[in-house]
């Protein structure tokens, strides 16, 4: 068993008799895939703050990047005698076997962040079609007509093609009009920054600079990308991103990135938490607040929430800050005479 | 190779395989013009070329002896990217609190720091392969995970941006010398050249070798000083955009004059690329150490037993891939302006394709520096034009691994033809 669970455990052990009065002694378990992950971390904290008020305990188990090893880690934790179960499933297609193991001992499932594809698990997760379409809407408020360039994830990332899809449905009214055109269009090997860099370059000596912004689908791309502006001179048209990084915060202070969508990773982790414990008092799925339906790329549809994620400019830059979610002087290096960073 | 051609490269003495890569080149270049409706040989595009290829190229020569000593190493792209991601820190995090915000000791320090760091790990590694005798190949692919893990650790996972203004001269098109002085550095290496050639020819004479005639040298002479010169012509012909100088004219609170322009000249990495060139090609064909490297490629046993110690060799090679490594990881961390953990990914099979792109035999004892680099330019030019022609990704790298597979195989074909080893 890994170190975190007997942590978690013997955390467990000492809430459990202020748990007993108002939540009957629910514990919640935690599947995750891979807790090196440092974000996880973040959710963690979240859904412990949330499980704590509703005075519910918590078992965690860190499957380690190994699928297998996540089935043996669910059964662990039926067996300790969890009332709900949240999976940040390594393998979404293979967690099947855990999902029966739970249903038999009657236990809900969250699937958390990552799409489970069957209907007894709730999904969890933010928008990421929600995610493309904020991007879009940013660069588009700034450029509504001129040559656009689409920068798109790794090609075998499914979300690649779900954010590229919400940016379509922005722009579609424009390029059937013909105010904006697609001039360059890529999908970016391991969403590498330096391969966004040199995709941008090469299209824009292909598009002999014509380019009036660009719609890049994370930050770390965008960070390529405004490199490669930058070399012509042309850093400061609107360029898109998302996951909040710092360094992408400190563009969109200095006016070279448009936009960072940022999705807030406490707001999973409490909802998470949250959910768990009304699917664990005899809450149906459906009946959660805030639950539709979510019909899956494998057509099975599935209750679900999702998040709506944060689109962070200039603008509202101090949410970050008093967030926590990055320091001031991290966020103003370098920036002179914008207001938050007085 | 028959007829008059035949014997004219013979007489001038150049290598064709040399010839055959150039050929390579020049037919996928004109391709590629045709295809973007010429623009891939203009001098904008040819400038961003060789940006793009500097830092596989410079890992590409110290790949030729890795490979030349019958050993592979796999761990060059992580290197890169925890060497790049150490020098982030450092001159990020540490420096401006120590010697203060843009001093321009800042760039120096990282760079030593990141020389030494990456020459320690490189002899790290050539010691477990050296006198451990680990294979190469399990140590290396070791140090792939180890030190791509480690890159995540310096910095859990965050971009280390912006970088240092001065540091990222050494990897973009912010830092160029201008006209003037790349014309003066042509003119220098077209007489460095002349000499050489000339020096060349009196030892041959004085060693009772056989000579080229007068009309050969005067020939070879010319080819190559008017490549020096038509290369330092394309660079100094791609325009400064205006935008930036525009900017640079509003930074200093002047109005840009009517009219005025500046060109680039050489970008510092190319020079950088340059310098390591012609660093790694005397090495490998002047001194002890680059012929005991062949020597011990052609044949280990014999060169163990001919007193060489090949176990200190194999350190002494991988420390140097090692220090080779970290000049790369400068230029693309600077280049990009910004150290993120995902730097350098892949870019070990990019760096074995380009050396074997270049003619360096994987059996070993074989291979030239300026093959590959060549090679990496070729593979480079092949991605990049793609990229213009709108050819999506996973397209590109079927076809990259095509063109791989096909060039070692002409080369098999040429060896088997020529009797070459």
């Amino acid at each position: 068993m890994h170190k975190s669970v007997i942590a978690a455990a013997i955390v467990a052990a000492g809430f459990s008799t202020s748990a007993f009065a108002d939540a009957h002694g629910i514990t919640v378990g935690v599947s995750w895939s891979d807790f090196q992950e440092e974000r996880w971390k973040t959710d963690e904290a979240a859904m412990l703050g949330a499980l704590e008020a509703a005075g519910a305990s918590y078992l965690s188990a860190d499957a380690q990047s190994s699928a297998t090893k996540q089935l043996a880690d669910v059964e662990s934790l039926i067996t300790q005698g969890v009332d709900a179960l949240i999976i940040l499933a390594q393998d979404g297609a293979s967690i099947g076997p855990a999902l029966d193991a739970a249903e038999a001992a009657g236990i809900p499932v969250i699937g958390y962040d990552r799409l489970i594809e069957d209907p007894r698990a709730f999904y969890l997760t933010f928008d990421n079609v929600e995610v493309g379409r904020m991007q879009a809407r940013a660069v588009f408020d700034l450029a509504p007509e001129g040559n656009y360039v689409m920068i798109k994830g790794s090609p075998t990332d499914p979300n690649s093609d779900f954010l590229r899809g919400g940016q379509q449905e922005v722009l579609q009214a424009a390029i059937d009009s013909g105010a904006i055109t697609i001039v360059g269009e890529t999908y970016t090997d391991g969403w590498q920054p330096a391969n966004a860099q040199r995709n941008m370059e090469q299209i824009l000596t292909q598009a002999n600079n014509e380019v009036d912004a660009v719609v890049s689908s994370n930050d770390g791309m965008a960070g390529g990308v405004v490199a490669a502006l930058a070399a012509q001179g042309m850093d400061g048209i609107p360029v898109s991103g998302q996951d909040g990084d710092h360094a992408a915060l400190n563009r969109v202070a200095l006016g070279t990135q448009t936009v960072s969508v940022w999705k807030d990773s406490r707001a999973l982790g409490r909802n998470a938490g949250e959910i768990a414990v009304a699917l664990a008092n005899g809450t149906a799925m459906a009946d959660i607040e805030g639950s539709a339906t979510f019909t899956s790329p494998g057509g099975v549809e599935v209750n679900s929430m999702l998040l709506a994620p944060l689109p962070v400019t200039q603008d509202n830059l101090d949410v970050v800050l008093e967030a926590g979610w990055i320091e001031k002087d991290v966020l103003c290096q370098g920036v002179t005479g914008l207001a938050v960073c007085e | 190779m028959s007829g008059g051609l035949g014997k004219l490269i013979k007489t001038l003495q150049i290598d064709t395989r040399l010839l055959g890569m150039i050929g390579a080149f020049v037919i996928i270049a004109l391709v590629f013009h045709v295809a973007t409706g010429g623009t891939f040989l203009t001098p904008r595009n040819l400038f961003t070329l060789t940006l793009q290829t500097a830092s596989v190229a410079v890992m590409a020569t110290g790949m030729v002896f890795v490979i030349v000593t019958r050993n592979i190493d796999l761990s060059i792209g992580s290197l890169l990217g925890i060497v790049g991601m150490i020098m982030g820190v450092i001159q990020v995090q540490i420096l401006p609190d120590i010697v203060g915000f843009g001093s321009p000791s800042i760039w120096i320090i990282t760079v030593i720091a990141g020389l030494l760091l990456g020459a320690a790990i490189g002899a790290f590694q050539g010691w477990l392969i050296g006198y451990l005798l680990i294979p190469s190949f399990i140590v290396t692919l070791g140090g792939l995970l180890i030190w791509r893990g480690g890159a995540w650790w310096v910095s859990k996972g965050t971009t280390i941006s912006p970088l240092d203004p001065n540091f990222i001269m050494l990897g973009g098109a912010t830092g160029t010398i201008g006209v003037t002085a790349s014309w003066a550095l042509a003119i220098v290496g077209s007489i460095l050249t002349i000499l050489f050639l000339i020096n060349t020819r009196r030892k041959h004479i004085s060693h009772g070798f056989a000579v080229k005639p007068m009309w050969a040298e005067y020939a070879l002479g010319a080819i190559l000083v008017g490549a020096i010169c038509g290369i330092t012509a394309v660079m100094n012909a791609y325009m400064v955009p205006t935008r930036i100088l525009e900017r640079r004219f509003a930074a200093e609170g002047l109005e840009m004059p009517e009219g005025y322009t500046e060109a680039y000249g050489f970008p510092i990495s190319v020079l950088i690329v340059l310098a390591v060139a012609i660093g790694m090609t005397i090495i490998a064909k002047k001194t002890r150490f680059g012929r005991y490297i062949f020597a011990m490629g052609g044949n280990p046993d014999a060169a163990e037993l001919s007193g060489i110690n090949t176990r200190l060799l194999t350190v002494k090679v991988f420390a140097l891939m090692g220090a080779l490594t970290a000049i790369a990881a400068v230029i693309a961390s600077a280049r990009l302006g910004s150290a993120g953990s995902s730097l350098g990914e892949l870019d070990e099979l990019r760096v074995i394709a380009a050396a074997v792109i270049g003619g360096t035999a994987l059996a070993g004892g074989v291979g030239t520096i300026y093959g590959a680099i060549l090679g990496a330019l070729i593979m480079q030019a092949l991605v990049s034009g793609m990229g213009m022609v709108g050819v999506d990704s996973p397209l590109q790298n079927m076809i990259v691994g095509g063109v791989l597979i096909i060039a070692v195989w002409i080369d098999i074909l040429y060896r088997r033809k020529t009797g070459d080893a």
